[in-house]
């Protein structure tokens, strides 16, 4: 019980990350499309500027409930892809000081460099996580030592890469829906219009993953065995077409939460197809990382629940304050007045 | 070199590097939380524009201090897994506690301080910076239980092929991890206190906005002044707890190598490890190192021959690394008392201002030596008496390991001359004009 109580969490900490840092890494991905002077490259970026930072901590904590409640799964994941992991590492450090610096030189090669830093700090988490997930789903060759017996470019197989373009995809169409709710004129007009010629491409990219996943997963079978859980697909469908229909009508907020139904929909669609896996093997199904034979003890899984049930409420609690205080639009005139990045 | 070597090597880089910036977010949230108090307090302009100017330079870096500490995390599970599986019951708990009860307090509120002057009241942005402050400083105490645990395991009992977790409440309030944790505070506030002081000395000395820079100095020296005494009476505390929980270490700081009672402390030595014993030895207090490890004149002190070499930490970078030290301890007391002394006329004490800001990375070093001793004088041991660093490490390949290693010199040599460029040129560029224009 206390194993499938974490195995939930775990999912839904990915979720919650997803869809939050999703629009921001989003946002970094279409930097260089959507900005086109230096006045809305610092539009773009205070749009997200008091949010990205408290975002990323959820990715920390996806990997701290990951060592607490499974670390055996933390160990196997880590190690076995390393080198992905380290690109992502990467990616964030460069990203996450590309805003502290990119307004602190008044040169023009300066801030080149750390929008360069941002940009590819943003697209490469995008992929890289939506490549590592679908592998995920489709299994790693995992032996029953917990040993990954394959390199980076085992996990660049056609169903990775469609998941990393899906992700990419999807975070691309949230982070310019983020900017519609945040900006007004001509930059807002632009985001908007990114928003729904994107979607097109990214229903399409999503439809073929989920065909794919027919046949590359298992998700699909768990799934349809309980019935009641395809209330998540279903919700991730929901959303993707209520998102069209509400950024035509031009409710921008509302097609955010739309893309944002859509993420958590689909992120605990494939959570919940992987139960009890966390990280099935495709070499041979006993040697899976499951949430049971990778569990803490009963002891800690209580005490880290009792951590999690006192601390997380509060810190939606405070980060839903933050999104309502700073929820008004970002124009030239208040990124020049300050204070901005 | 091999993967135990290599990963090894750059866990050292990551923490090294790491912990340049931590001390510094450390205290100086505290220094610009307590800028920002007298503010509201007082209403004086001057302590708004202290608060924007040495909130600049903490964000400056306290961004590489965030990005570089996501890296500690990521390793014990991609150069460590066979220690993350093996301790994680434990371990990977604190540092969950961590990520959920500190980290997201002080990354959401930092945004709110920085982009917030306009939004909150006066109160309330100040309430914002100390939320930051404490949060900090409640991550570092996560963060330090988990390293005591290595240092010092406790409140565990070996089931399933693993350390698991039997006592929670030995594990966060075990003598160690409390010593570690303030000691590492301490130190990182006199960081902070010579941070400002060096700066504060520099603006001075060429008579630039004195006024600004006198009441940034007189806080820093009492700060200063007051951790000086604390980490040198502190200190102490923490040789005494190794003698019972880290004996290894104890010994190998101290380059003892026999057992004995009324064991002297030699001031001066030079341990040769391959002859167990000191080539050079004096300046010898009678019965000092018993009495400082046990409080008696007559105590017992486990030598290092007591121990098969195999189990014996490298001698002389750990008995270096504490001398050196215990001997900036001393030089910081001294430096702190002299600032206090002359805080009133400080501006006319110009050989003492020419000096100060050279000592800024004083703090830095003895910081990085206290890694140092606390790190590779626990060797050869991950947990101390419980795993070996070598049975730690992961089944990867050496290319992988090389591979990140060699990116991680290159990221974190350019970050750092980033960042650093970016301290020296806004810490020289001062303040912005009063009355306070926004930028």
């Amino acid at each position: 019980m206390l194993e499938t109580i974490w195995f939930v969490i775990w999912g839904v900490a990915w979720a919650v990350y997803f869809m939050l840092d999703g629009f921001d890494l989003g946002l970094g991905t279409l930097f260089p499309f959507l900005a086109k002077n230096e006045t809305e490259k610092r539009i773009l970026v205070n749009a997200m500027g008091p949010f990205w930072d408290g975002n990323e901590v959820w990715l920390i904590t996806a990997g701290g409930v990951t060592f607490a409640a499974f670390p055996r799964a933390y160990a196997i994941m880590f190690s076995g892809l390393y080198t992905p992991l380290m690109l992502l590492l990467f990616a964030l450090i460069l990203r996450g000081v590309a805003f502290e610096f990119r307004g602190k030189e008044d040169s023009q090669a300066w801030r080149a460099t750390w929008d360069t830093c941002l940009v590819v700090g943003s697209f490469l988490p995008a992929l890289l996580l939506g490549v590592a997930f679908a592998n995920i789903f489709a299994g790693l060759p995992l032996d029953a030592a917990g040993i990954f017996h394959g390199n980076l470019f085992t996990l660049l197989n056609p169903y990775g890469l469609l998941g990393g373009v899906l992700f990419v995809l999807i975070f691309a169409v949230h982070g310019a829906l983020w900017l519609t709710t945040r900006t007004e004129g001509e930059l807002q007009a632009r985001a908007g219009r990114f928003a729904t010629s994107l979607w097109l491409v990214e229903a399409v990219v999503a439809v073929a993953f989920l065909a794919m996943t027919w046949f590359s997963t298992r998700l699909w079978q768990n799934v349809l065995a309980k019935p009641l859980l395809l209330v998540l697909p279903l919700l991730a469908v929901a959303g993707l077409l209520s998102l069209r229909v509400f950024a035509a009508k031009g409710a921008w907020w509302k097609a955010w939460f739309a893309s944002s139904a859509l993420i958590l929909g689909a992120v605990l669609f494939g959570v919940a197809g992987l139960f009890p896996n966390l990280l099935p093997s495709s070499l041979d199904p006993a040697a899976s990382v499951t949430a049971f034979n990778a569990a803490s003890s009963p002891l800690t899984l209580k005490i880290m629940l009792g951590v999690v049930l006192c601390f997380l409420p509060v810190v939606i609690g405070y980060q839903l304050w933050v999104y309502l205080k700073f929820r008004d639009t970002v124009t030239a005139e208040s990124v020049s007045r300050g204070p901005a990045y | 070199m091999d993967v135990l070597a290599l990963s090894r090597l750059q866990f050292a880089v990551a923490t090294y590097f790491h912990f340049l910036f931590v001390p510094l977010t450390l205290g100086l949230s505290m220094l610009v939380a307590i800028m920002e108090t007298q503010y509201v307090r007082t209403g004086d302009e001057d302590y708004k524009r202290m608060t924007k100017f040495w909130g600049k330079l903490f964000l400056i870096n306290f961004a590489v201090g965030i990005v570089t500490g996501i890296t500690l995390e990521f390793q014990f599970g991609t150069n460590w897994s066979r220690y993350s599986a093996y301790v994680g019951d434990i371990f990977g708990s604190l540092l969950a506690i961590e990520a959920t009860a500190a980290f997201f307090l002080e990354s959401t509120f930092i945004a709110v301080w920085y982009f917030g002057w306009d939004k909150l009241s006066k109160k309330s942005h100040a309430v914002t910076i100390w939320l930051v402050a404490i949060a900090s400083n409640i991550s570092a105490f996560w963060i330090l239980v988990a390293n005591a645990w290595m240092q010092h395991p406790v409140g565990y009992a070996l089931r399933n092929g693993r350390a698991e977790l039997s006592d929670f409440l030995a594990v966060i309030t075990q003598r160690f991890a409390i010593l570690e944790f303030i000691h590492t505070l301490g130190g990182a506030y006199l960081t902070a206190g010579f941070f400002v002081l060096g700066t504060s000395a520099w603006h001075l000395l060429r008579k630039h906005e004195t006024a600004f820079f006198k009441k940034s100095f007189r806080i820093a020296a009492a700060w200063t002044l007051i951790f000086a005494l604390f980490e040198i009476a502190q200190g102490h505390m923490n040789a005494e707890i190794l003698g019972k929980a880290q004996p290894t270490k104890l010994a190998a700081m101290e380059a003892h190598w026999e057992t004995g009672r009324n064991v002297p402390m030699n001031l001066i030595a030079w341990p040769d490890a391959k002859n167990e014993r000191n080539t050079v030895q004096s300046l010898s207090v009678p019965s000092g190192l018993s009495l400082m490890a046990t409080y008696s004149t007559a105590g017992e002190v486990k030598g290092l021959k007591d121990y098969p070499a195999s189990e014996r930490p490298p001698v002389l970078p750990v008995f270096l690394s504490f001398r050196a030290m215990v001997g900036l301890a001393f030089l910081f007391l001294a430096v702190g008392l002299y600032a206090w002394l002359k805080r009133e006329q400080i501006e006319s004490r110009t050989g003492f201002l020419r000096v100060l800001p050279w000592l800024i990375p004083l703090p830095y070093l003895a910081n990085e030596l206290g890694w140092t001793l606390a790190e590779l004088g626990r060797q050869p041991w991950i947990v101390y008496g419980l795993m070996k660093t070598s049975d730690a490490v992961s089944p990867i390949a050496l290319s992988q390991v090389g591979t990140s290693l060699v990116a991680f010199f290159l990221v974190y040599a350019l970050l750092g001359a980033v960042d650093f460029y970016l301290l020296f040129k806004f810490a020289r560029k001062g303040p912005e004009a009063a009355p306070a224009v926004v930028k």
